[in-house]
């Protein structure tokens, strides 16, 4: 159970999201796409271009006035496009790995 | 909950709103049509094949919960009672949420049962069983009708649609992305329906902090109001338990709270336990709802907080705090505050995370509906034995029907919202027994399958009773015997089931037949050899993939945020 240098060569070395890889053999593939990372990464970063451009060109001094003139859709914006950077980065540097055939016996119950 | 329907609340949107707004459909879409390829058998639409990793059945176990009661009624009870609303998330989640990943977890996810109920069949028998599997599913019916009400009628006060057609038409968008991707579909749109309130939330805390004058201010402007050092300190919060007693207040928090109403909630409602149990191992399915208790930490910042800046900063909203009136609706408070401070773009994404944790919660509904009535109730005793693609297309269909009385549920709220109330509470009488017997039977390996049953129906009748005896918390079937009220009424209520569930349970098993001890293995915990919930990549986990340890960081953590707002 002491889990002591397990920090190389296990593994568990592709990270806390990969789960699904450790522990099985056969080949295996990038999930792509299909990582939900990815999609975070992209609406959230779209809200962010979206809100940045348009705190830039600048609303009506009334709505301005409503947030105390903070310019708020520009500073959210730019947050999220952090939060969708840190995201897209995640995903680039720990890819989720799935096998490409799902192995006969992986411990699921009878029927799957 | 009832929305003032009044003008006052429409938001001044303009194109780049709906364009964000329009943009989160497309992403919901687009999951459901992703999530679609990745389903090929039963056991993927109900449980998405259980392969996905923790911190994302670990968000969408916390998202599950955070639809409309959650986002619009704990801001309301922000901006009415303060910081004692905080008992909800740090005593009435947390330490449920850890106890579930380290205690409970192992034996739904090492017995392999698909759902709850059918853990129920396998330590009870079917008495326990149906009991447990009917409630739940009509339940869940009821509470999506609920959701999809309050969906449309948010939709018809903010954005002036017709309720009829926002009901229709976000019923469709939910049925599309549930029957096309199942599970996965709704656990992936609850992560990052998770993003979306966040990324709304947090700029409107902020900016309104900062309207404010910061915490030191609001904290002054609090004080200044009538009862206002009560909504300052979370203990002994009698403001919020309607408990005078300032003692009898703190023992209704821990144990009524605390213990009984959130432990039957988070670790028996399959809403919640079948997220987990779609993780891809069992320390994953462990880690789901710890990894989930840190969020839902911090989910009062964003949502209790903006709450008591309405509270200072709406003009409505403070006039009805100064005045003390009781009247007043403070379901209100939050699209009072995003309407006053958020300018169009922020307005947008603020729309796109309410009508996203409002469809979010019907989604949790209907897909723990679907497995329930698929497995539990048609597999189990009406057609057995068929193909595994015969289940998935019943699956499809009872998530269809489901959608459709939902429309009808929702349809009766909106012409008797008094009764859907408490209907509602109704049905929260049934998990407050639950969590008796299933501790007991995970325990306890005498407990027999009558003991089962009759705990669950005892348990639930002493609720009702006690609720009975109370003052309005059945409406007119209230006889007011008890002049208990409100949140004190409903913890004596959970009090009274889970005390008569143990009492009936234990006297029962005396007078029965035990099961044979064989048939238990994996389902309580003395007849279940450690190595069956023991996950072979555990050795070479790190220590914050490691559920005792992640959990005791967790509880640490709460404690602390308990002092710091004591």
């Amino acid at each position: 159970m002491a889990h002591t240098a397990s920090t190389s060569g296990t593994p568990d070395s592709s990270g806390p999201d990969t789960d699904t890889g450790t522990g099985r053999t056969g080949r295996t593939h990038r999930a792509g796409a299909f990582d939900m990372r990815n999609f975070i990464a992209a609406l959230i970063g779209i809200y962010g271009i979206v809100l940045t451009i348009y705190g830039l060109i600048g609303s009506s001094d009334a709505q301005a006035a409503k947030s105390d003139n903070v310019n708020i859709n520009l500073w959210a914006g730019i947050g999220m496009i952090v939060v969708a950077a840190v995201f897209a980065i995640w995903a680039r540097l720990r890819p989720v790995i799935v096998p490409d055939e799902v192995p006969a016996d992986d411990g699921r119950p009878a029927g799957h | 909950m009832v929305l003032a329907a009044s003008s006052q609340l429409r938001l001044d949107t303009n194109w780049v709103d709906y364009v964000l707004i329009a943009l989160y459909f497309v992403f919901v879409l687009g999951i459901g049509l992703y999530a679609k390829r990745a389903v090929s058998s039963s056991l993927d639409f109900f449980l998405s094949g259980r392969s996905l990793p923790a911190w994302v059945t670990g968000l969408a176990f916390i998202s599950a919960n955070l639809g409309a009661v959650e986002i619009i009624g704990m801001s309301a009870n922000g901006a009415q009672f303060g910081i004692p609303t905080v008992h909800y998330f740090w005593i009435g989640a947390v330490p449920a949420m850890l106890f579930l990943g380290v205690v409970m977890m192992p034996f739904y996810y090492g017995s392999k049962v698909r759902s709850v109920p059918e853990f129920m069949r396998m330590r009870f028998g079917t008495g326990a069983h149906l009991v447990n599997a009917l409630s739940f599913a009509v339940a869940q019916l009821l509470i999506a009708g609920i959701n999809l009400y309050l969906l449309a009628k948010i939709v018809e006060v903010i954005l002036g649609w017709n309720l009829y057609i926002s009901l229709v038409a976000a019923a469709v968008v939910v049925l599309s992305y549930t029957t096309l991707g199942g599970l996965s579909a709704a656990i992936y749109n609850e992560v990052l329906q998770f993003f979306v309130i966040v990324a709304a939330l947090l700029p409107l805390t902020i900016v309104g902090l900062y309207k404010v004058g910061g915490y030191g201010a609001l904290k002054d402007k609090i004080a200044a109001t009538a009862g206002g050092s009560d909504q300052l300190s979370s203990w002994p919060g009698t403001n919020l338990t309607a408990i005078d007693n300032p003692v009898l207040s703190v023992i209704g928090l821990i144990f009524g709270l605390g213990f009984v109403l959130s432990f039957g909630y988070w670790t028996t409602n399959f809403v919640e336990v079948q997220r987990a149990m779609a993780s891809s191992s069992i320390s994953a399915a462990q880690r789901a709802p710890i990894i989930g208790a840190f969020p839902k930490m911090f989910i009062p910042f964003i949502v209790i907080f903006p709450g008591m800046i309405a509270g200072v900063l709406v003009g409505q909203v403070a006039a009805a705090k100064k005045s003390g009136s009781s009247s007043f609706d403070y379901n209100n408070s939050l699209i009072y505050l995003i309407r006053d401070l958020l300018p169009n773009g922020m307005l947008g994404v603020a729309i796109a995370g309410l009508l996203a944790s409002f469809m979010a919660g019907m989604a949790a509904n209907i897909s723990a509906f679907n497995t329930v009535f698929s497995y539990d109730l048609w597999q189990t005793y009406v057609k057995k034995d068929r193909p595994d693609g015969y289940y998935l297309a019943v699956g499809r269909w009872a998530t269809v029907a489901a959608t459709l009385i939902a429309i009808g549920t929702a349809l009766f709220a909106s012409h008797y919202s008094n009764i859907m109330n408490y209907l509602q509470t109704l049905f929260g009488f049934f998990n407050a027994p639950l969590f008796a017997t299933f501790i007991l039977g995970m325990f306890w390996k005498r407990m027999t399958a009558t003991a089962g049953w009759t705990g669950l129906v005892s348990g639930t009748l002493a609720a009702i009773v006690v609720s009975i005896l109370g003052t309005g918390v059945l409406g007119s079937l209230s006889t007011g015997l008890w002049s208990l009220s409100g949140q004190g009424a409903s913890f004596t209520a959970a009090g009274a089931a889970f005390v008569v569930d143990i009492v009936v349970s234990v006297a029962v098993t005396m007078v029965t037949q035990p099961r044979v001890e064989s048939e238990l293995r994996g389902l309580v915990y003395s007849l279940t050899p450690k190595a069956d919930f023991h996950d072979e990549n555990e050795g070479v986990l790190s220590w914050y993939q490691q559920p005792v340890k992640l959990a005791g960081v967790g509880l640490v953590l709460v404690i602390i945020l308990n002092i710091l707002f004591w």
